[in-house]
């Protein structure tokens, strides 16, 4: 069970609870104090020293401002503007954005989710007003069913919410904006990478491309899809600004992969072709039963890489694209200024830091589980 | 018209007594590795043939070529200059006919025994059913003692088991020509014995062609009908041939106290030596 336990929590690089786990068994107390100490400890005080320093930094800041907001209503109108303006900076009227402290960012982020559940609070009660009326929508479309298809009578939509989205439904448009466009850079590198690996001359032929493409900034390839996809899209009226930052995600993301695979591919163990070339094997055994499962290991390395850049550059995609999500949020709280807005977008800062790093431990995990360099589980 | 047929007929039959005769057939064989010194004479000339269910073994110092003839027998390594003939026909390229067991077991890690073994016998027998070929797998396995590991992947597999897998994926082909290049080189010697053991007597039951390079000289006198001693490179030709008369099956209890034995080993060690 013990032993158990702890092979699942390396597996999903949780490996830190194992000397907990194994000090709680009474198991050689003395190493796995230390143990306990250098995995669980230190990192705590780490943190720890971070939010003091954090905390330090942004009351300086925050004097700093205030100082200087006293002193230019000193300047401006004599000791009683001081006595006014210390009476605004205090109702907030008069708002200081500096750093915004840890306590003020926790603050913050519980008035997101608070924000958040009287959104679903609206949509639930959107939902029930509107529900008679997208069940009369239904009927109508069950019952003129034939002339809908022929064209005389126009289906009918049922009706949605169209509110602001809260914090948390950002964070889920932001995640099915990084999975496309993680999916696509996937289903492009990979094949390309596999046969540039397997042709030394496409590889040379291409080597140039790619060298150019891939530091690329995300800014500009979302301008470079920008440009291609509105023509594309000039009489579709679905959601364009999600698939140009999807596409986008995806391009500037694919290259750690593509490059990684081709690399994969062309270095497979002289061992493994000769016995693919002794059993004649053909191309397509060749490529999914040897190649591709020997490059595994390289390709998915490529793929963790894909996933943090996809997730880095979403951020800035998203704020130019205006599609819904974190990057949006982060930059609409910019915009708007308001007393809390700095610490909502240091708790949105957080939020796409925890995401980005359990993304990671995600493709750590699936890689441990499909490629076979991983110790024999006995 | 009688005469043309007349002489057809005798060139068949010429061909039939060849055949019968030999299974492999090297001639003027030249390999020359381009390096960036010019150009490097491994092998200068090599005649070797083989007869039909001999089994030879191949000794020569280190970097004397041994490696590439059998590479090149094996179609996995271009032929500078002569012809390799194989049960009658030019070889070209590598093929099933030809079975070849590297020193490293060189199976994929992340498949088990038995789809190791699947792999190639897949690829030969693909007009069988699936039972035959199952039953093939099953029965090699079994043959090297891997009836109770065959589902294990093969990193799980140690050194020797693995090896064991190599053999039994290459008997399993059914090829007339065995190759093996310092099969058992990666060993501790008690393991050795044993697959030497598990080698020869799959090799007695199927009766094929068997080509194995060593460097150890009291395997080849156990295992070969035939010792081949090469010279040392470059410019590597057959240095002398020795005959092992011991009868088979052989065992290696009877081997090893044989008085011809120790006339067989000095031989071998003096050509090497000198
Ligand atoms: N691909 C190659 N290119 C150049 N030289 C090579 C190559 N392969 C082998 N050689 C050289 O040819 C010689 C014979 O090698 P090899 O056949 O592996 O020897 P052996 O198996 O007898 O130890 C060695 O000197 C080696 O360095
Ligand atoms: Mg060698």
């Amino acid at each position: 069970m013990k032993d158990r336990s702890i092979h699942i929590l390396n597996f999903v690089g949780l490996g830190f609870f194992e000397p907990a786990i194994r000090l709680a068994a009474g198991e050689e107390t003395k190493k796995n104090l230390i143990a306990l100490f250098k995995k669980v400890l230190l990192p705590v005080l780490a943190v720890g020293l971070f939010l003091i320093l954090w905390h330090a930094g942004s009351s300086y800041l925050y004097n700093v401002e205030k100082d200087f907001k006293i002193e230019t209503a000193r300047i401006a109108s004599g000791n009683s503007g001081v006595t006014t303006e210390l009476e605004r900076i205090e109702t907030g009227e008069s708002s200081i954005n500096s750093l915004p402290s840890p306590v003020a960012v926790l603050g913050a982020f519980k008035t997101l989710l608070a924000d958040h559940k009287e959104i679903n609070l609206k949509k639930e009660a959107f939902a029930l007003k509107v529900a008679p009326l997208n069940e009369k929508n239904l009927e109508f479309n069950r019952v003129n069913a034939d002339k809908i298809k022929e064209g005389i009578a126009a289906k009918k939509k049922p009706i949605k919410y169209t509110g602001r989205p809260s914090f948390v439904d950002q964070i889920f448009t932001s995640l099915k904006t990084v999975f496309a466009g993680f999916f696509l850079a996937l289903f492009l590198a990979v094949p390309i990478g596999v046969v540039l690996g397997l042709s030394s001359t496409l590889r040379s032929s291409f080597n140039w491309l790619i060298q150019i493409f891939k530091p690329v900034s995300p800014v500009v390839w979302f301008l470079l899809v920008y440009m291609i996809v509105k023509t594309f899209t000039l009489e579709y009226d679905g959601d364009v600004s999600f698939i140009i930052s999807f596409i986008a995600v995806g391009l500037c993301a694919m290259w750690a992969t593509l490059v990684n695979t081709t690399l994969g591919v062309s270095t497979v163990d002289k061992d493994y072709i000769n016995v693919a070339k002794v059993l004649n094997l053909g191309v397509g055994q060749k490529v999914f039963k040897i190649i591709l499962p020997s490059s595994f290991p390289l390709i998915f390395t490529g793929l963790r890489i894909t996933v943090s850049v996809a997730w880095m550059v979403l951020i800035a995609i998203e704020l130019l694209s205006q599609s819904p999500g974190l990057g949006t949020f982060v930059w609409e709280e910019f915009q708007n200024g308001a007393n809390d807005s700095n610490a909502k977008i240091i708790a949105a800062m957080f939020v796409i830091g925890g995401i980005g790093f359990l993304l990671d431990k995600l493709m750590f995990t699936v890689q441990k589980f499909v490629t076979f360099t991983e110790e024999a589980t006995t | 018209m009688e005469g043309l047929k007349e002489l057809e007929e005798v060139r068949r039959s010429d061909n039939g007594l060849f055949e019968d005769k030999y299974m492999l057939d090297i001639s003027q064989l030249t390999k020359i590795y381009p390096t960036p010194k010019g150009d490097y004479v491994v092998l200068d000339d090599l005649d070797l043939k083989v007869k039909h269910e001999e089994f030879i073994s191949i000794i020569g110092h280190s970097g004397c070529g041994k490696s590439t003839l059998l590479t090149m027998i094996a179609g996995l390594n271009p032929i500078s200059r002569g012809t390799i003939v194989a049960n009658n026909q030019t070889i070209k390229g590598p093929g099933p006919d030809r079975g070849v067991i590297f020193q490293s077991p060189s199976l994929l890690p992340w498949m088990t025994a038995y789809d190791n073994v699947m792999l190639g016998v897949k690829q030969v027998f693909g007009h069988g059913t699936k039972k035959d070929r199952d039953d093939i797998v099953k029965y090699y396995l079994s043959k090297v003692g891997l009836e109770d590991a065959m589902y294990k992947k093969a990193k799980e597999l140690s050194q020797g088991m693995q090896q064991r897998v190599g053999i039994a994926r290459a008997f399993a082909l059914k090829p007339k020509v065995l190759l093996l290049d310092e099969p058992f080189g990666m060993l501790d010697s008690l393991t050795r014995g044993e697959l030497q053991d598990v080698l020869i007597e799959v090799w007695n039951q199927e009766k094929i062609t068997a080509i194995m390079i060593t460097h150890d000289v009291d395997e080849s006198i156990f295992l070969a009908d035939r010792v081949i001693m090469m010279t040392s490179g470059p410019r590597a030709k057959v240095g002398d041939i020795l005959e092992i008369d011991f009868e088979r099956p052989r065992l290696r209890k009877d081997v090893l106290e044989h008085p011809d034995y120790y006339k067989y080993r000095e031989h071998l060690i003096n050509f090497l030596e000198h």
